[in-house]
């Protein structure tokens, strides 16, 4: 009991705002804006966000010492620029490669491939772990299973995915969808599990039956975690691009880069490893984005 | 009698199959449109009685009657507030209180229009009435723990319950809008009519809005005495302050502590052997 008090303190404590706050939350904010240039910035306090530009700063001065690093590294003579090209070299191969065709097509045929496993991952593992995560019973039939499988390394199944599906598009799609899918499950179980039981209480005494509450209320209250775990997996996927083109393929990012390495360009294979790693970049801005925007309404204070 | 509680009883086993009695067989009864309270010293099992009656929980015995009729599990006749903010954070304030037209045993409001129309007028009315008329819109992340509380209230109250069980619904909340809320409470179930009832550890709070009160003992909770609040129905804040009031909460304070007392008798026991070795 004394435990549950004070949790509701804290809680009070951060929606603790008065009601002239509540009546216009765009008001509100403002006034949190100019309460915080007020104050002096505490750089160093624990899990307190420090502001937005300084933020930006941290980040860009994050990029620019890798790359001052990297450039005094190639040109230190420590490392054979065969193996270590210079940033300037990098940046011509890359200048070089956006006007070719070919590095387009990797780009597309890439993205189809991801997004093509991450959405069927996806479009089953969302209502598979909202059953798990809602039923007991449900959960121990298929959790440990999941589990299982989950620990498989994903490369050790290509021979199986071979004789399955070909070393057509639908392997690579596959290989992918095996990647997420089941990390994904497991992640949208826990989403539902972490929804707190009293919502659940609260709707039952409300009138709910048993398969509304999962439907209006688990699932619902769980969406912006939910949304947070299709991030995650969406970067998993990306990760598994190389591994799915590996199979027979002939075009593609990850495919790109095992033939440049067969070659030793590796200048052209860090313009396609930056090129990977942008494009994971603005794929988590946008779901952070999208998230932030679909699910306005949840306490970000605690994420 | 709206609410007829006959011999309800829980035990709880552990892992290793013992057991632990949290509340001993009670019976009471509510009548239409009292106000019941529930005290008693904290881990008595007051909260465990109010799941049980809300359905939430399986009684280990007894059973109990609403409006003469058996019932068992959760429904909507039984509404219930929690001590925590149980709002459902993507809906609105409004929406929150509509909530239960979205429900499936709601079709015959929602199948006729005027039904539903109806029910929204009560509802707008509801919420005019606790003081959220400017609040409709807003999502419960931008409300005070107050404000929340009462669109828990709201919500409960608009699917027309026949008894309405609050669990120490104000006790996250501070000493001044706690007031506020006991007043505002208290006018509400006078104009609601409500048949309410009421688990608190606030001795003062329990006489201030009932109109009877039952003292429950330490574990296993069973009821010690029922009193009846000797004061009307209109009430205000200043009562608190009156003598009768003061009396009556020094003889429900001096029955807890009775109760208390033996748990802390045993700590002293255990105090006074552990000492002389200490000083050894």
């Amino acid at each position: 009991m004394r435990v549950g008090m004070s949790v509701n303190h804290t809680e009070e404590m951060i929606t603790n705002r008065t009601e002239a706050d509540a009546a216009s939350p765009a008001a509100a904010s403002s006034e949190e804006l100019a309460g915080a240039s007020n104050r002096p910035v505490k750089w160093f306090a624990l899990r307190r966000d420090i502001p937005a530009w300084g933020y930006r700063v941290l980040a860009t001065v994050g990029f620019a010492s890798l790359l001052l690093g990297w450039d005094w590294l190639s040109h230190s003579g420590f490392i054979n620029p065969v193996f270590l090209p210079t940033p300037s070299k990098v940046w011509h191969t890359t200048l070089e490669l956006f006007g070719d065709p070919t590095l387009w097509l990797d780009i597309k045929i890439s993205f189809l491939r991801v997004t093509g496993g991450f959405l069927l991952a996806a479009a089953l593992a969302l209502p598979l772990g909202v059953w798990i995560g809602s039923l007991k019973a449900v959960e121990g039939l298929l959790q440990p299973l999941t589990e299982f499988i989950r620990y498989i390394p994903v490369p050790a199944l290509i021979p199986l995915m071979m004789i399955f599906f070909g070393i057509g598009e639908l392997a690579k799609v596959m290989l992918i969808f095996v990647g997420t899918f089941f990390q994904l499950v497991l992640m949208v179980a826990d989403e539902i599990r972490r929804v707190p039981y009293e919502l659940v209480q609260v709707s039952y005494t409300l009138g709910a039956k048993p398969g509304e509450t999962m439907r209006l209320v688990l699932w619902r209250a769980a969406m912006p975690g939910i949304f947070d775990a299709l991030r995650l997996c969406n970067g998993f996927a990306w990760t598994y691009l190389v591994v799915a083109e590996l199979i027979a393929a002939n075009e593609g990012l990850g495919y790109r880069i095992l033939k440049f390495s067969r070659y030793l360009q590796t200048p052209k294979i860090f313009v396609y490893l930056l090129l990977l790693g942008a494009i994971g970049l603005a794929l988590d801005i946008a779901f952070r984005r999208l998230n932030a925007r679909l699910f306005h309404w949840a306490d970000t204070t605690k994420r | 009698m709206k609410l007829e509680i006959r011999q309800l009883e829980k035990v709880f086993t552990t892992a290793q199959a013992a057991t632990t009695r949290a509340l001993a067989p009670v019976s009471f009864d509510v009548g239409d449109g009292e106000f019941v309270s529930l005290v008693g010293p904290s881990g008595c099992g007051k909260s465990t009685l109010l799941y049980l009656i809300a359905g939430l929980d399986e009684p280990s015995g007894g059973q109990m009657l609403l409006d003469g009729e058996r019932v068992t599990g959760p429904g909507r006749e039984r509404g219930l507030v929690f001590q925590n903010y149980t709002l459902y954070p993507w809906l609105t304030v409004l929406e929150n209180a509509q909530f239960s037209l979205r429900l499936s045993g709601n079709v015959d409001i929602t199948r006729s229009t005027s039904e539903a129309m109806n029910h929204i007028g009560q509802v707008y009315s509801l919420l005019d009435l606790m003081g959220l008329g400017e609040f409709y819109n807003a999502y419960p992340r931008h409300l005070s723990g107050g404000m929340k509380q009462r669109v828990a209230i709201a919500r409960a109250l608009a699917n027309n319950p026949k008894v309405l069980l609050m669990d120490e619904p104000f006790g996250a909340l501070d000493a001044q809008t706690r007031e506020q809320m006991q007043e505002m409470l208290l006018l509400l179930s006078r104009h609601e009519q409500s048949t309410i009832l009421f688990v608190t550890h606030d001795v003062e709070e329990a006489i201030y809005l009932s109109t009877r009160i039952l003292v429950f003992s330490a574990r296993p909770g069973r009821i010690l005495r029922e009193i009846r609040v000797p004061f009307g129905p209109e009430r205000d804040l200043d009562l608190k302050l009156q003598p009768a009031f003061l009396r009556l909460k020094r003889e429900i304070i001096d029955l807890l502590h009775q109760q208390q007392a033996t748990d802390f008798d045993r700590c002293l026991l255990l105090h006074k052997l552990v000492q002389p070795k200490t000083i050894q």
